[in-house]
């Protein structure tokens, strides 16, 4: 342990620091903690802070490598890879994440769960860093699984809500279905490569790209990364997931962990980069995602509704432009991470803040919040501003890079082109209607009481929504640091430098058209209750229902399976395992029919394993046929103890007394069960007695066939050796059966007596613990 | 189920049957026996005890819960599982030998732990059920 201490990287002891402060806000407990929780927002703070002092290492182009062993012998290790990819990520998560922290301690200030909250969300954190650091791909799925198993969480923390709790189960089952597949992918990955480092595996890319197995590996990845950042058909869980605290629907469903997904189809776009089908799959559903979530973004009234919409639209774009996959495009995909991660996360923020000051989320009940929020209200036009792309906020830069790549993008310029061209102006529709709309015209009478925010919900916001303008108006600052560099490494060919100002050109011309269209779109169309309605009836086609029909239909199968198998009575449970045993070993005989009876081997028989023999046939009849419970019960002893014997015959000797001793304590457990039950009751009806009898006797004479014929099968001697040869050199013992279980399968009677440990403990609460009348 | 003969008898075997199912627990890595069976041994001394005399003063005897001695062997297992990792920075479970031999034990090593653990599970788990389900059917 202590030597495991030492090995351990400072990266590591960064990623764990958040799980450990998870923990130990379980011995503060929730009293102390309200008093002091801005204090938690140290620790991402802290984290950023470490993370930022890599930023000239990076930018110079270096790759920092630290690495922990974990499961050596398995090729699973710690191995955390910083590059500008990573930092990128790691530095949003950090900074994103201290600004929601500082957030939350207002926000759910009169909650009496905050302190879970804090746990949940630095559980969450602490993977997420984990999952874009992470250089090997097996602990890659853990901390993606982390993230996906700490955001049902916090999606269900308002826990007494059913609707809360539905999404939360709808969102783990989908991104769960994607950790499944992200883990197959990873299996299959490190088989055919030799390797389960990331970086390693691009040796040979073309693995990826021939041979019968790149098609599964291709859609194991797309399947995971487009049920983790919700392009279609698996966006739906995320408007769902907007039912999370509002701080949490900003970090975590359109800061972070959605982009996981476009996180490591970045991370392994170069490892496909010679697979066809890569590309076009992508810009296919990036397309169709983009579409589809920016129209559904006309027809909602819940300002989250909204955002959620446009974040999957904004999620479609990155994953259409990653399938463009040229320097450019891939350029325009890191930069609109960080230009939505700031408007979005700003916007969401906003959102809250009125959500908190007026109680209501309903944009058609919202207008002239400004005379409350001033501040808040500047936020919001800063971030609509960089949502629509207006110079000089980073969007813009953004945008250009956008309709750069597609126009560059080869055969269907035209086609792509006019894809964003319509998705983006969407997008400063919502970007205008959740940032805009609620603060302007005149206030209702319904919100004359709206209390003002103080600093801390209006500061992050604001914050956020600056930083939008101050990278606008330097963007070679980006670029030096992150795009440049990752670009680069992703696409193999030098990026584009990052400018604000491009000249009066054909991308200007589109820029102006889209912020044209988007406002006129802003200023015409009214969200209203009728529209969602409207939109409403089409769900029986969605994608949504269709799966929902289809876990219906699953789970209906599920319980007409088990209550034909479980039905609770041991018999049945016997019944079945015996009949599907002798079911499997009949075909087996009836296929190759073979005897192999030896006449040699009867005659060789001793005399006391004969007596053996009459003595355990005679003791079933009478446990047959006896008529009492205890008497049925010692016949089985008798039965047991023969058993005894046949194994001291043949040298087992270990064997045999673990039997005698089982079969004791066995008896004596009847006993004393049945001891209190009526002496005499017929056990069964006739029919089912002949029906139970058949198949004893059935199972009993194939299993004989089989035991003779692996008899005379020439009986691999492999193991046995390997024991017999090496359980003295290697484990100093003599006994073979004790040193295979305290030392060959340790592990094996490790988890053995935890299991009889949860077994007994089971036996003491069911007999021992009864409830309370007033707890029934 | 009050028999004298069996009371006065198992007051003898009790402690010969404990001693036993030690000498079955160290004489486990060279010759037939081990931590399991000699938990089981141990159990079945105590519950014939408790058939003979009734349930209470075998409690009365043993003086703690049967169901102590499950974490304590679980740890004593683990302990001996985790030691190769932290003294010796072995794998789990590598079997870590005291040099010298030792009279009448033999060679020591964390197998021997481990197989003491095994055997406090087995003894505890047994007791625990049997004496619940004696106690509460």
């Amino acid at each position: 342990m202590l030597l495991f201490l030492q090995e351990m990287s400072t990266m590591l002891f960064a990623i764990l620091s958040s799980f450990i402060f998870a923990l130990v806000l379980f011995f503060i407990g929730q009293q102390r903690f309200e008093r002091f929780t801005w204090l938690a927002s140290l620790l991402p703070l802290g984290l950023f802070i470490y993370f930022a002092q890599f930023i000239p290492a990076i930018a110079n182009g270096d790759v920092i490598h630290f690495s922990t062993k974990w499961v050596p012998s398995l090729g699973i290790n710690l191995d955390f890879q910083l590059d500008g990819l990573s930092l990128l990520f790691t530095l949003l998560i950090t900074g994103i994440g201290s600004l929601v922290f500082i957030y939350s301690k207002e926000y759910l200030k009169e909650n009496n769960k905050l302190l879970r909250f804090y746990c949940y969300l630095s559980v969450f954190m602490g993977a997420m860093l984990g999952l874009v650091t992470s250089n090997n791909i097996i602990s890659m799925f853990v901390f993606w699984e982390l993230t996906s198993i700490s955001s049902f969480f916090l999606i269900s923390f308002k826990n007494t809500d059913k609707e809360s709790r539905k999404s939360a189960l709808l969102a783990l089952s989908i991104t769960g279905l994607g950790g499944l597949s992200l883990l197959a992918f990873a299996v299959l990955a490190g088989q055919l490569t030799g390797t389960y480092t990331i970086s390693e595996m691009l040796t040979n890319p073309e693995l990826f790209a021939q041979g019968e197995l790149s098609i599964f590996l291709l859609v194991f990845l797309l399947l995971a990364a487009f049920t983790k950042s919700a392009q279609f058909p698996f966006h739906f869980w995320l408007p769902g997931a907007m039912r999370a605290p509002t701080p949490v629907s900003t970090y975590l469903h359109s800061a972070t962990m959605v982009k996981a997904g476009v996180y490591l189809l970045l991370r392994f776009s170069p490892h496909f980069s010679l697979n066809e089908y890569f590309g076009t799959i992508l810009i296919i559903f990036g397309a169709i995602t983009m579409l589809y979530a920016a129209v559904h973004t006309l027809f909602r009234t819940d300002l989250k509704g909204i955002l959620a919409y446009s974040t999957i639209g904004a999620l479609g774009i990155m994953v259409f432009l990653i399938g463009i996959g040229t320097a450019e495009a891939i350029t325009a995909a890191i930069i609109f991470i960080m230009v939505h991660a700031l408007y979005k996360a700003s916007l969401f923020l906003v959102t809250g803040t009125i959500d908190y000051g007026a109680g209501t989320r309903d944009i058609t009940r919202l207008a002239g919040l400004r005379k409350f929020m001033l501040p808040l209200s500047i936020a919001g036009l800063l971030a609509a501003i960089s949502s629509a792309g207006i110079p000089p906020s980073v969007g813009f830069v953004g945008k250009d890079l956008i309709y750069e790549s597609t126009l560059h993008a080869g055969l269907n310029a035209g086609l792509l082109t006019t894809i964003a061209l319509v998705t983006n102006i969407f997008m400063v529709f919502a970007g205008f209607i959740v940032g805009v709309k609620p603060f302007i015209g005149k206030l209702p009478e319904h919100l004359s009481e709206t209390e003002k925010p103080n600093f801390i919900l209006w500061g992050p916001p604001i914050l956020l929504a600056l930083l939008g303008v101050v990278f606008g108006l330097f963007p070679g600052l980006l670029g030096n640091l992150f795009t440049d560099n990752i670009a680069a490494k992703l696409s193999g060919v030098e990026a584009p430098h990052l400018k604000l100002w491009h000249g009066f050109n054909f991308i200007f011309l589109l820029s102006l058209i889209t912020i044209g269209a988007g406002l006129l779109l802003y200023v015409l169309w009214k969200p209203s209750k009728s529209k969602e309605t409207f939109i409403q009836r089409f769900d029986v086609l969605a994608p949504k229902d269709l799966i929902i029909l289809f876990g219906n239909l699953f789970s209906q199968l599920s319980i007409f399976l088990t209550r034909l198998f479980q039905n609770g009575y041991l018999r049945r449970y016997v019944m079945i395992l015996l009949v599907i045993l002798t079911v499997v070993l009949g075909i087996h005989i009836f296929i190759n029919p073979r005897v192999f009876l030896n006449i040699e081997q009867i005659k060789s028989l001793d005399w006391n394993e004969i007596i053996i023999c009459i003595i355990m046939f005679f003791a079933i009849l009478f446990t047959v046929f006896s008529k009492s419970r205890l008497s049925a019960v010692a016949g089985l002893g008798i039965v047991g103890y023969a058993m005894c014997f046949i194994f001291v015959f043949y040298g087992a000797p270990d064997l045999a007394m673990t039997q005698f001793t089982i079969d004791t304590l066995t008896v004596i457990l009847f006993v004393l069960v049945l001891y209190r039950l009526p002496k005499y009751l017929r056990m069964s009806n006739p029919t089912n007695r002949i029906r139970d009898g058949i198949i004893a006797l059935t199972f009993g004479t194939f299993m004989s066939f089989i035991i003779v014929e692996i008899m005379n099968e020439n009986p691999v001697k492999n193991v046995t050796e390997f024991y017999s040869e090496n359980a003295y050199v290697l484990a100093k013992g003599k006994n073979i059966v004790n040193v295979i279980l305290v030392d060959f399968r340790g592990f094996d009677t490790m988890i053995e007596i935890i299991v009889l440990s949860i077994a007994a403990i089971g036996v003491f609460a069911l007999l021992k613990l009864y409830l309370k009348k007033h707890e029934k | 189920m009050k028999s004298i003969i069996l009371s006065s008898a198992s007051n003898y075997l009790l402690p010969l049957l404990l001693l036993f199912s030690v000498f079955v627990l160290l004489r486990g890595h060279y010759l037939p026996g081990g931590g399991f069976i000699g938990g089981l041994i141990a159990s079945i001394a105590f519950i014939l005890h408790a058939f003979a005399n009734g349930l209470k003063k075998t409690r009365y005897l043993l003086r703690i819960h049967p169901g102590f001695l499950i974490p304590v062997g679980l740890t004593v297992a683990i302990l001996s599982a985790v030691a190769p990792m932290i003294f010796a920075d072995l794998p789990l479970l590598t079997g870590l030998w005291y040099p010298d031999e030792i009279p009448v034990i033999g060679k020591i090593g964390s197998a021997l732990f481990f197989d003491t653990g095994v055997y406090l599970v087995v003894v505890g788990v047994s007791l625990t059920i049997i004496f619940t389900i004696s106690e509460t059917v």
